[in-house]
């Protein structure tokens, strides 16, 4: 029962993302996105991972991608639609993925596709994945959770000062 | 159960669609997207890992790589806006202030 609604959340992940990557609208691009992201959160309900699941609804599309359509809004879009869209280097960036497409495919083909044994999924199920997640963050992982406090105080004034109007100039 | 090759297949196809996306465009937010995009087959590929092994470790450090995205995507259009500010460049072959 698992496995149609794994293929459902896939597919719509890789077409949304491929309609992402090739339109001249970037309101569109972006609205593409956050509906990639529905299927991805989806995809990790499924997974067993309801915390960032909802991490992923309420943080990423409510949060980082309302970010990006304000600041879209904020910036002149109307020049950036009628420019030429795609690189002259188009040749070699389809290379380049391919390569990268072939090294990952040679590197996790062979132990990947043999029949792994599935390990049956049990951490999600008595004390809830919020509580069990909580209590690995704030215990093994407190001092990583610390860093990403200053890094993210960090990229905070770090864009403050580099979006502020110049007083001087 | 979903075998956790179909994790990992996904999360490579989304991660080469992101690469696709910011080798080939032109237009600095849509690169900024794909970014995203890629950051997002890492946490596919982790939150995979984590069920395979019933290992919480791999939700945790996907919460991390969320954190790290949302600095990533407010420095990055800190630097847009400040491009935007003068003159309007939208596109990443117009912004060779660093070109020696």
């Amino acid at each position: 029962m698992e496995l149609p609604f794994f293929y459902l959340f896939s597919a719509g992940i890789v077409i949304t993302s491929l309609f992402m990557i090739t339109r001249s609208n970037v309101i569109h691009a972006a609205l593409l996105l956050v509906l990639s992201f529905f299927f991805l959160a989806g995809l990790f309900v499924l997974a067993g991972a309801e915390f960032l699941a909802a991490v992923q609804v309420l943080i990423y599309s409510g949060g980082i991608m309302v970010l990006y359509l304000f600041s879209i809004m904020l910036m002149n879009v109307q020049v950036a639609v009628r420019i030429r869209q795609w690189h002259r280097q188009r040749f070699f960036a389809i290379l380049i993925v391919l390569i990268l497409g072939f090294e990952i495919w040679s590197v996790l083909g062979k132990g990947v596709f043999p029949a792994m044994k599935v390990w049956p999924w049990k951490l999600g199920a008595t004390p809830g994945n919020v509580e069990a997640l909580g209590s690995v963050l704030y215990t093994k992982f407190v001092f990583p959770f610390e860093v990403v406090s200053i890094l993210l105080l960090a990229a905070m004034i770090g864009a403050i000062v580099l979006a502020k109007k110049r007083i001087d100039s | 159960m979903i075998p956790i090759s179909h994790f990992l297949t996904l999360g490579a196809v989304l991660f080469l669609i992101g690469a696709a996306g910011v080798l080939m465009r032109r237009n600095a937010i849509i690169i900024l997207l794909s970014i995203e995009l890629m950051l997002n087959a890492v946490n596919v590929t982790l939150i995979g890992f984590s069920r395979q092994w019933a290992d919480l470790s791999g939700q945790v450090f996907a919460i991390f790589v969320i954190a790290v995205a949302a600095c990533e995507a407010a420095v990055g259009l800190a630097i847009l806006i400040s491009l935007n500010r003068d003159k309007t460049i939208m596109n990443v072959d117009e912004v060779n202030l660093l070109k020696w």
